[in-house]
């Protein structure tokens, strides 16, 4: 056994109103250049719905992800490493800009300096990639809320796979919201198809990035992942990849998209995991036993023998305390209620998702009966095939069991606090029903609905103490000073290192009242 | 006259292959973030699809061709049987083929980056010289091998052109071996050697990251943190242990 530490991160789906603050306050923060316009490390998807890149989920068309070949072992559903090198001067699995969408600007100028005229003027689109006037066809969210399902919907690769089943009629219609970022799998195929060796797995944390001083541009990163989180930048001709904020998680605040999330839906926080066996995990047969056999890596960071290995390898004391209380363990193991997002795909997707009970709840509401009841919301979940066939092609790679299994959860927590805030008895027979107790059912309710800040990012800051440690044995460096205190990561009002090159800058800066008295001449 | 042919036959080669040796380093040194293949695929795939596989393995034989020509020497071709008559058929068959799915190639892949408006809109200057050069090395190599190795009945280049290549490389240049030969075979030369020369400062610096190494590295790269280089640091020197590591993560 080998422990290593993974930050993960689990989006509670019944909470998420499709509002996109994450995309954009993610897009603010890490893509808002050029080359780049295009880029969403983090989007919304309204499922049913074709996703970003476009039917990015039909791996007979991307070939991403792994397989098992026919001796039954992993292999990259891409090709071999000599088919990649051989098709590395044109990949016929890359999507195009008409995968994604032509970025464009509107010609805002005209707005204010147009001449006089009987017209008003008007701001025409204008394509960020050749600068002509073009025509607006489709975006990222072209199928926002189930805009033009009824013509599109039939192309969502999970719709196609279900057949005729799901239905776009206004009546019989359900949708839900999908956010996704870069998954950081255990096993991730990004990494294993860059010729280069340029995209790695951070050994502390497991954060998939890519180097971009050894990025070469090959391309085949974007055709090797089968959750298209991988982008070209089309400027600098490198890959750019969600970086899951690690700058931010290394002075442990939340990612961008968590910290704005407005329905605080996300949560953040450590797996261990047994780093040895995850190719085996990866490689069970059965599609079906490919989610229990990624929960199997998952250690429990309460038993004291994986407490010693961990020790062991090396992981230092406040990341395992961190993980003791990790919410997106318990979330995934605990309360067995978050669920990956195509394990089909073998890559151990880090990114975990609480499939949503609202499609069940709204319908059950529209025919007049009772959405709270917990009769009624049972009936429903074994009744209404077709949105949990839906959520189990994403989430199960089909199989409805376990996803059947979490609603009756979500339903039973449901249920049991309305009888609590109703001041009816506690009924032991709800939480039994779902095979939980009632300690569990509100301590589930505290962590999905309470959900406070400190209980939904639980980060571990980077031990930059090793780094300063460095620096502290350096000759001539000798000023002591505590860089490690782990209340204050980001360093601000601490004493400020002085060394006789500093001292002068470091006093002038103290004491200057305003910038202009500084001399950065010196 | 003597003067010229020293100058382009000697000190125009080394100027080239000290700037490609030089700016390699110092490209790689500096502008790491820009080595790139600045793939355009993203922009444009249809016309990419074939163009740019029928030019980079076009390419590939070509360059396999001058290797045996230019490295090898006539007499140890001779000596395990291949007489000069033999091997000219062979590469002037071979060479005319590669040379051709070559060219049809770059004209695919140049109509393509002028008829796109966006693959055009991200040509830089330095491409645009890259492709006046590397499309007169291929054209003055291609009509030298029809007119010479096809329509002329075979150039003998081994004894001449290849000779005075070889003796770049052992610091004795002997330019009386390539003033005896046709012109084009000259032209052609020079002409690659100013390919060369440009070499690390255009887009042409991704031939040097091939990435055979792909073959043999395992899937997943794992890298620490602390492996990052930071700004001002120097690695570690062989045979010196990094300072106050121990007891800490590494």
């Amino acid at each position: 056994m080998r422990v290593m530490a993974q930050m993960g991160m689990v989006m509670n789906l019944d909470k998420c109103i499709g509002c996109h603050t994450c995309s954009v306050t993610c897009k603010q923060a890490w893509t808002n250049r050029s080359g780049v316009e295009y880029v969403w490390f983090n989007n919304v998807e309204t499922r049913p719905g074709q996703g970003y890149p476009r039917g990015y989920e039909d791996q007979e068309k991307w070939k991403g992800g792994w397989k098992l070949d026919r001796k039954g072992r992993l292999r990259l559903k891409g090709g071999s490493r000599l088919h990649k090198l051989s098709t590395i001067f044109s990949n016929p699995r890359l999507p195009g800009i008409e995968d994604y969408y032509e970025p464009w600007t509107y010609d805002y100028d005209v707005l204010i300096n147009a001449p006089a005229g009987d017209d008003f003027p008007v701001a025409r689109p204008k394509s960020l990639i050749t600068d002509k006037d073009m025509k607006v066809t489709w975006s990222a969210n072209w199928d926002d809320d189930l805009g033009g399902a009824p013509e599109h919907g039939h192309k969502d690769p999970i719709v196609k796979k279900l057949g005729d089943k799901v239905k776009f009629e206004f009546e019989q219609a359900f949708m839900f919201y999908l956010p996704r970022i870069c998954e950081h799998c255990l096993n991730p195929s990004c990494v294993a198809s860059c010729p280069s060796g340029a995209i790695y797995k951070r050994e502390e944390d497991g954060i998939v990035l890519v180097d971009q001083d050894s990025c070469r541009g090959w391309r085949m990163c974007v055709s090797g992942c089968p959750y298209k989180k991988i982008y070209f930048n089309h400027k600098t001709g490198k890959a750019e990849k969600c970086t899951m904020c690690y700058p931010r998680l290394e002075a442990g605040q939340p990612t961008v998209c968590s910290e704005t999330c407005v329905g605080r839906l996300r949560y953040l926080g450590l797996f261990l995991y047994d780093a040895d066996r995850v190719a085996e995990a990866a490689t069970v047969e059965d599609e079906h036993q490919l989610m229990a056999a990624q929960k199997s890596l998952l250690l429990d960071p309460r038993d004291p023998e994986v407490l010693a290995a961990a020790r062991r390898d090396g992981i230092p004391e406040d990341w395992l305390e961190a993980a003791g209380n990790s919410p997106v363990y318990d979330l995934a193991c605990k309360y067995n209620v978050a669920l990956p997002l195509h394990p089909e795909y073998r890559t151990m997707p880090m990114v975990w998702y609480i499939p949503p009970l609202s499609p069940v709840v709204d319908a059950l509401t529209e025919t007049g009966h009772d959405g709270e009841d917990i009769g009624n919301l049972f009936g429903a979940i074994d009744a209404m095939r077709i949105p949990i066939e839906y959520l189990a092609e994403l989430f199960t790679a089909g199989d409805v069991e376990p996803v059947n299994d979490v609603l009756q959860k979500l339903a039973a927590m449901r249920a049991h606090m309305r009888t609590k805030n109703l001041g009816e008895p506690a009924d032991p027979e709800i939480a039994a029903a779902a095979g939980m107790t009632i300690d569990d059912l509100e301590a589930m309710y505290h962590l999905l609905a309470i959900a406070k800040y400190e209980d939904r990012y639980v980060i571990p800051t980077a031990h930059s103490e090793v780094a300063n440690a460095l620096l502290e044995e350096m000759p001539g460096c000798s000023v002591d000073f505590d860089s490690t205190n782990s209340d204050n990561p980001v360093g601000e009002n601490q004493p400020v290192p002085v060394t006789i090159e500093s001292f002068n800058l470091t006093k002038q800066r103290l004491e200057a009242q305003d910038y202009k008295d500084l001399d950065y001449k010196q | 006259m003597n003067s010229l042919n020293n100058f382009l036959f000697i000190v125009f080669p080394y100027i080239c292959l000290t700037s490609f040796v030089v700016g390699h380093i110092w490209r790689y040194k500096y502008d790491k973030f820009g080595w790139t293949t600045r793939s355009s695929q993203w922009y444009e795939s249809r016309l990419l699809r074939w163009s740019s596989p029928m030019f980079h393995f076009g390419l590939l034989g070509v360059l396999a061709g001058h290797f045996v020509g230019l490295v090898i020497p006539e007499s140890w071709t001779e000596a395990v049987g291949i007489s000069e008559s033999q091997y000219h058929v062979a590469s002037a068959v071979l060479g005319s083929i590669a040379g051709v799915v070559m060219v049809i190639g770059l004209i695919g892949l140049i109509y393509r980056r002028r008829s796109t408006p966006s693959v055009f809109r991200a040509t830089t200057r330095t491409d645009k010289l890259m492709y006046v050069v590397l499309g007169t090395v291929i054209v003055l190599g291609l009509v030298t091998t029809f007119y010479w190795q096809i329509l002329g009945g075979g150039y003998d280049y081994r004894l001449t052109v290849a000779e005075w290549f070889r003796s770049i490389f052992y610091l004795n240049p002997q330019v009386q071996d390539i003033v005896v030969a046709p012109v084009l075979f000259k032209v052609h030369a020079l002409s690659a050697f100013l390919l060369i020369g440009i070499w690390p400062y255009t887009r042409l610096v991704h031939v040097l990251s091939a990435p055979v190494g792909y073959l043999w590295r395992p899937y997943i790269v794992y890298r620490s943190r602390d492996d990052q280089p930071q700004a001002g640091n120097r690695d570690p020197r062989p045979g010196w242990e990094k300072p106050g590591l121990s007891g800490t993560r590494r």
